[in-house]
């Protein structure tokens, strides 16, 4: 496992195929076609995993109070709702809060993390970077229980700070993988120049590793704060009802109180981490031309 | 882990860089588990009751048997579907395979309570698959049943069949395929001679890895499925909030974590598995729904 694990943070697959030489491709297109057949699977597969999330936007604009589908009418009514209804604003104001600490939390902890490992060999090391990496494998269910557990005792459940120490430690594996493979295209040498030029440690850390890894490190936190803004699981067993977050309303919305603001929600949401992934692209584009 | 091989004249300074993750995982996630299991035990009074427990019950043993069912129909479907689908990944040019790797993405990208919402929606009574399916003169509602779990289900992890899958085909080289079927070959049986027995590699982990996934699935199976024929996820949920039996829970806990962990360490062995959690970390990842 651990083995696996090293070799796969510097590189992910999509870069080690796109090393490999191009076949030539157009010329096998003649004698070995796609058959029909099989590009209508695909193109049905495709409408599988695109086609939930187009139902969620129309469903938005319904005026129905119940979760009827075609939608009926056309209001706004729904993100009225969601934007002055105060349960509903506390909990996005929550889990934008919560969202925000976890992944900086993560962010400073698993780079400082990625940093260590990068000059660290032998299977201690390896140990430890499998150990961080182990919350990615464990299902949510059966941290939840555990974290809520011993959360009780500790008088954390219901509390932003319960939230935010159970987030982080679920956002550190996704900073570890992103800083990791920015540090894998790091030259050392240049390490050594700073040194030689004069430069104390810190100063070579601020002024040359920071800047080359700086990508990685938005990425791990973007990742990070992501996966804390959409997480349910632990954050059901999280909840009081003096605090919880945005996906625990969505959820109680859906079981508790048939509440179609959900839609809007939903929406709201889609659209958010959308953005924020069209960011991620546009700084992964970024390094690439450069 | 405190004894330092002999080897080490000083520990490096770098160690001191993986103090505070440590800490962090030790004190939120670590010691948690390990209390839970310590809890399981019967604390200082050693008994292994609970985990008897869990085999005499009538109840645990059945729904892992539903689990382990509903995980295998998951993974058969995304495989079905999956293997198609990175197949002709492999085949189309850099611009179209950009678009399919998108669409595999989005189920990660969207959020999980935006996405159980749509599967709601989507298969209530007199919603669009329920009247669809009327048509038919199938009058069978979804919504609340195994089957609409299951279908939710694969939509979500068919990415972590597709991305291993993808991986795996890339690296088979076409021509041996033209170079059958030169000298004779059926298609089909060129692909099953030659093309199948090279994928089956990443075949094997990317099954194991969505069938493990799928074993830890709590919201969808909550808001899909029914009380009744909960899934292992929902009773370990219902034995910690609402039946307090804290050790009962660390005992299921403990089970469902061994499966996976040692499911997890097999997958590895044919390689692919953590590196599609790489791809899928570099994107997003949805294996906590």
């Amino acid at each position: 496992m651990t083995t696996a694990l090293r070799d796969t943070d510097t590189e992910p697959a999509e870069v080690r195929t796109a090393r490999r030489p191009r076949r030539p491709r157009r010329r096998e297109r003649g004698v070995d076609p796609i058959p029909w057949w099989l590009r209508i699977v695909v193109a049905l597969v495709g409408l599988y995993f695109i086609l939930p999330t187009l139902f969620v936007i129309p469903m938005s604009f319904s005026t129905a109070t119940t979760f009827q589908f075609p939608p009926k009418g056309f209001s706004f009514q729904l993100y009225e709702n969601f934007f002055t209804h105060k349960v509903w604003l506390q909990s996005l104001r929550n889990s934008v809060l919560v969202a925000l600490l976890a992944a900086l939390l993560a962010t400073v902890v698993g780079t400082a993390a990625a940093l260590g490992l990068h000059h660290l060999t032998g299977r201690l090391a390896r140990l430890v970077r499998t150990l961080l990496m182990i919350s990615i494998v464990t299902p949510a269910i059966v941290i939840a229980v555990a974290v809520y557990i011993s959360f009780l005792k500790w008088h954390l459940v219901g509390s932003l700070g319960g939230y935010v120490l159970a987030h982080a430690v679920i956002g550190v594996p996704f900073v570890l993988v992103s800083v990791t493979s920015a540090l894998g295209g790091f030259d050392p040498k240049l390490l050594r120049a700073s040194a030689s030029l004069g430069a104390p440690p810190w100063r070579t850390f601020l002024r040359v590793t920071m800047p080359l890894i700086s990508r990685g490190i938005v990425t791990g936190a973007i990742f990070a704060f992501v996966t804390s803004f959409d997480e349910v699981v632990i954050a059901l067993f999280l909840r009081s009802p003096r605090f919880q977050t945005l996906p625990v309303q969505m959820y109680n919305s859906v079981t508790v109180e048939i509440d179609p603001t959900i839609a809007a929600s939903s929406s709201v949401v889609v659209i958010a981490v959308t953005v924020l992934c069209l960011v991620l692209q546009f700084v992964g584009t970024r390094r690439k031309s450069r | 882990m405190a004894r330092a091989p002999k080897r080490w004249r000083t520990p490096s300074p770098h160690w001191l860089f993986l103090v505070p993750a440590l800490a962090l995982l030790t004190a939120i996630l670590l010691v948690p588990l390990v209390n839970s299991v310590y809890r399981s035990v019967g604390r200082s009074d050693f008994t292994l009751e609970h985990y008897a427990t869990l085999f005499t019950d009538g109840v645990t043993l059945k729904v892992l048997l539903r689990t382990a069912t509903t995980a295998a129909m998951v993974t058969l479907i995304a495989f079905l579907l999956g293997y198609p689908y990175a197949y002709v990944m492999t085949r189309v040019g850099p611009r179209l395979r950009g678009i399919l790797l998108v669409i595999v993405l989005i189920p990660f990208w969207t959020s999980v309570m935006a996405r159980n919402f749509a599967w709601i929606v989507i298969l209530q009574r007199n919603g669009p698959v329920h009247s669809f399916l009327k048509l038919f003169g199938l009058d069978v509602v979804l919504y609340g049943s195994v089957a609409g779990v299951t279908v939710a289900m694969s939509q979500v992890l068919l990415p972590f069949m597709v991305l291993p899958l993808f991986s795996a085909l890339s690296g088979i080289d076409r021509r041996l395929l033209l170079a059958a079927r030169g000298l004779g070959s059926h298609p089909l049986k060129a692909f099953w001679k030659v093309y199948w027995p090279l994928s089956r590699g990443g075949v094997v982990a990317g099954l194991i890895l969505v069938f493990t996934l799928s074993l830890g699935f709590y919201v969808t199976p909550a808001l899909l499925g029914t009380p009744k024929e909960s899934l292992v996820a929902q009773l370990l949920g219902q034995r910690t909030t609402q039946l307090l039996d804290f050790a009962g829970a660390g005992a299921l806990g403990f089970l469902v974590l061994v499966i996976t962990l040692v499911l997890v360490a097999w997958a590895n062995r044919f390689g692919g598995t953590i590196s599609a959690i790489g791809v899928v970390a570099a994107s997003r990842t949805k294996d906590r729904t």
